[in-house]
């Protein structure tokens, strides 16, 4: 299928893999964070790790925005779904995440409507379906989801649609990024940053991170080659003593982001003095509210929730593993009492969650003598792929690479 | 394996020792998860009905009961249809009843003989609907070879059901030596697919209409049960090429009473991926899949990739997975071809010895990772 096999070519990762190996200092082990929870979903869906150099391991960041969702914002959420008439909107991977009483399909099961939507705009086909009822969208999101609700929002107040609002609970990243590397448990060689997020906030936020920290980051795309090739620039950059910020998602990200989204998100939202990170804990200026001026729109101003604040449960340890201090199978309760079936946390719960990747994907990295590394006994189907160890890839001829840079 | 992956091997044996535990059904209502026919399911399935109702019969939980009555040996399923929207590319709620049951019967190595029908109304549906749905069903019944032979109708309030809700219960004729099952799969047996996976499941989710998308396709809804006929006709049975029921080749490495064809199952609700992880808990066995080699139309990998969706766990009607002894797969494979139901057959994977209970996949992008059972339906992810 076109722009899609050419970005996930086996033979090209092979090459890639060779020539990280060759960039990779020996005895030195390299840790990078991949900062979406994207990256983390396309690492594990794909088996990319299979193409890593020994010397280098992934650590999984906060940009999973599902995650990073306080439970008392889901409690928040519940409390405006059972109010009188609502019908709340939300994306899917959001139904599963518990709150202190149960996910969204829990609820759904006492009472409440809520509807799974894929754009904010659905939530507005709906209010107009529904002029008796009141319609929330829940609102969540990094800069890649926030100018949609932002015009959303402008579209419903064009049309002057009066049982529409949303509940916002859109973050931004730079102040997470600032907040791990802040944090003394942390210790990272460099970035795979995020690059739907980049296509709307651009390249320029990211800058303090080698002038201010000394780490490197690489704007990075979502197929497996993209990630492959951020990560042998981070290596790049490392041997030739460079520091800088750079884009490998060119073909979509702009240095400058996306001025037109940009001002749809200031005509609508602000910047919230203060927002809770499930495992990051309060981080100020981290998130966005509606404006005054579309106060009618605002849900918090509407339904005034009570503001819930719920201390994670005790057993999850999803900070630890969000600010890449842990993995996700060092989490006392993985896999054992905090499973997709039964999160405990919200890491288990989205596809991109660090721990529901590892748990459904990645388990089986971590057999110790039984490793399944392909070539091995559990083996490949394919005679063609009946023995591409690693140490053999390292061989492939390293012209055969089609770096993009 | 990474550098801080190094001391973690005994992650995935505390795993599994949680997973072998039988899951408990903590839920106190009934969420959609429960229907999506993944892990919800299974756990509903297994502490609610298996605890009250169970009996030798139902244990297995296979497609359908397989029994001796007198002299015959007898299939009996049913199944029950909610699909949204009624009318769909392809086919509609009544075929896709009917298909459904004929298939659970076909994949049993049964011969279909006759089918029930119960229907859900909801008040206000269309007569004109209901006579085309209907219609379906009866071609849908000639085409399979069986008759519907008894029936109920029920009518609901307004807002109680989806428009039309239907039943189908069948009963079949089985050789009395065939044994197939998902216990059966052996080390080395060859997992075959017998065309493009996840047609259905994305044809109904386009078809209601709420992504804006569209692409040209059709469900596969179809009966099976000539197709199987064929296949155990060809390698089951006596004059077949592959080994015959009874006893098992010598060196096939197969199950006592094992025949070429060990198992077959309609890859429906929950998709290949599902059906692959109850043949490997089932039999004990590992089952790795080539990813590169799973047919999947342009089209559904295409609305896939948009809604970050797996074609492996998405829904066929006319699709099955055929487990097959290794010495067995040619004549399988010309057998499933030579009918046009089949004529995309392929081997998409085997069976190995270890990891039990575990589905892996070598990815296209040269790399492995596992394939569990969902939770839930599958959800959309937010970018």
């Amino acid at each position: 299928m076109r722009f899609v096999d050419e970005y996930r070519d086996a033979d090209t990762a092979r090459a890639l893999s060779a020539r990280m190996a060759d960039l990779c200092e020996p005895g030195r082990a390299y840790a990078f964070m991949e900062v979406c929870g994207g990256h983390t979903h396309t690492i594990y869906k794909h088996g990319l790790e299979d193409h890593l150099p020994p010397e280098v391991s992934l650590v999984h960041g906060p940009g999973c925005p599902v995650c990073v969702i306080p439970m008392g914002r889901v409690d928040d959420a519940m409390h405006i779904a059972r109010q009188d008439g609502v019908i709340m909107t939300s994306f899917g991977d959001m139904m599963r995440v518990p709150g202190s009483h149960g996910s969204f399909f829990d609820a759904n099961a006492e009472g409440t409507d809520i509807r799974m939507v894929y754009s904010p705009l659905d939530s507005l086909k709906i209010a107009r379906a529904n002029p008796d009822r009141r319609v929330v969208f829940m609102a969540i999101g990094f800069e890649t989801t926030t100018p949609s609700t932002a015009l959303t929002v402008l579209r419903a107040a064009a049309e002057g649609l009066e049982n529409f609002s949303i509940f916002c609970n859109h973050i931004t990243i730079v102040p997470a990024l600032r907040a791990i590397l802040d944090s003394p448990d942390v210790r990272l060689d460099g970035f795979v940053g995020p690059g739907h997020v980049s296509t709307v906030i651009g390249c320029r936020p990211y800058e303090f991170i080698p002038r201010d920290y000394g780490k490197p980051l690489v704007v990075s795309g979502f197929e497996p080659l993209d990630i492959l090739q951020s990560i042998y620039q981070l290596l790049r950059q490392l041997r030739d003593g460079r520091c800088e910020v750079e884009n490998q998602y060119t073909r979509v990200v702009a240095a400058e982001g996306n001025p037109v989204a940009l001002a749809a998100i200031d005509e609508v939202l602000e910047p919230r003095p203060d927002f809770e990170w499930r495992g990051l804990g309060r981080i100020p200026w981290s998130a966005m509210q509606v404006r005054e001026r579309f106060a009618a729109f605002d849900a918090e101003r509407i339904f005034a929730p009570p503001g819930a604040r719920v201390a994670d449960p005790k057993a999850c340890q999803c900070g630890e593993v969000l600010t890449g201090v842990i993995k996700p199978w060092e989490c006392r309760v993985f896999g054992t009492g905090c499973t997709p079936e039964t999160p405990i946390g919200a890491c288990m719960v989205s596809p991109e969650g660090a721990c529901a990747a590892y748990y459904n994907f990645g388990r089986l990295r971590h057999r110790g003598s039984t490793s399944t590394q392909r070539g091995d006994d559990v083996g490949s189907v394919d005679p063609r792929k009946a023995d591409p160890r690693k140490a053999d890839t390292r061989q492939a001829d390293p012209r055969k690479a089609v770096i993009r840079a | 394996m990474t550098a801080a992956g190094r001391g973690a091997s005994g992650v995935l044996d505390r795993v599994e020792a949680a997973r072998r535990r039988r899951p408990k059904l903590r839920d106190t209502h009934i969420t959609s998860a429960h229907g999506a026919g993944g892990k919800a399911t299974a756990t509903l399935v297994d502490a609610v009905f298996l605890e009250a109702l169970r009996n030798p019969l139902l244990e297995p939980l296979e497609d359908a009961a397989v029994f001796d009555a007198g002299t015959e040996r007898l299939a009996l399923t049913t199944d029950s249809f909610v699909v949204t929207p009624l009318f769909f590319p392809g086919g509609n709620i009544g075929d896709l009843a009917v298909n459904g049951t004929v298939n659970d019967l076909a994949v049993a190595g049964a011969r279909p003989l006759h089918l029930a029908s119960a229907v859900i109304l909801e008040e206000g549906m269309d007569i004109a609907d209901l006579r085309r749905i209907v219609a379906s069903m009866a071609e849908a019944a000639t085409r399979a070879g069986v008759s519907i032979v008894t029936g109920d109708t029920k009518v609901v309030q307004r807002g109680r059901a989806d428009g039309c809700y239907i039943t189908t219960t069948g009963v079949g004729l089985v050789d009395p030596g065939l044994r197939l099952g998902a216990s059966l799969a052996r080390p080395g047996d060859v997992v075959v697919v017998t065309g493009p996976i996840g047609d259905h499941g994305i044809t109904v989710l386009l078809a209601r209409g709420e992504l804006d998308l569209s692409a040209d396709l059709r469900s596969d809804t179809a009966p099976l049960s000539a197709l199987t006929a064929r296949l155990l006709a060809a390698v089951n049975t006596p004059g077949g090429d592959g080994t015959r029921d009874g006893g098992g080749a010598p060196g096939s490495g197969g199950a006592p009473g094992g025949g070429g064809v060990r198992a077959m199952r309609d890859a429906t609700r929950g998709g290949v991926a599902t059906i692959l992880n109850e043949v490997a808990k089932a039999s004990g066995v590992g089952v790795v899949v080539d990813e590169a080699a799973v047919p999947v139309r342009t089209e559904v990998r295409g609305a896939c990739e948009l809604l970050g969706l797996d074609p492996l766990y998405v829904a066929c009607e006319g699709r099955m997975v055929v487990i097959v002894a290794p010495e067995a797969v040619d004549t399988a494979l010309a057998a499933l071809r030579a009918d046009p139901l089949g004529a995309q057959s392929t081997v998409i994977g085997r069976i190995v010895d270890d990891p039990p209970g575990t589905v892996l996949l070598n990815t296209a992008f040269g790399g492995t990772r596992i394939v569990d059972l969902l939770v839930g339906d599958p959800l959309p992810r937010i970018c």
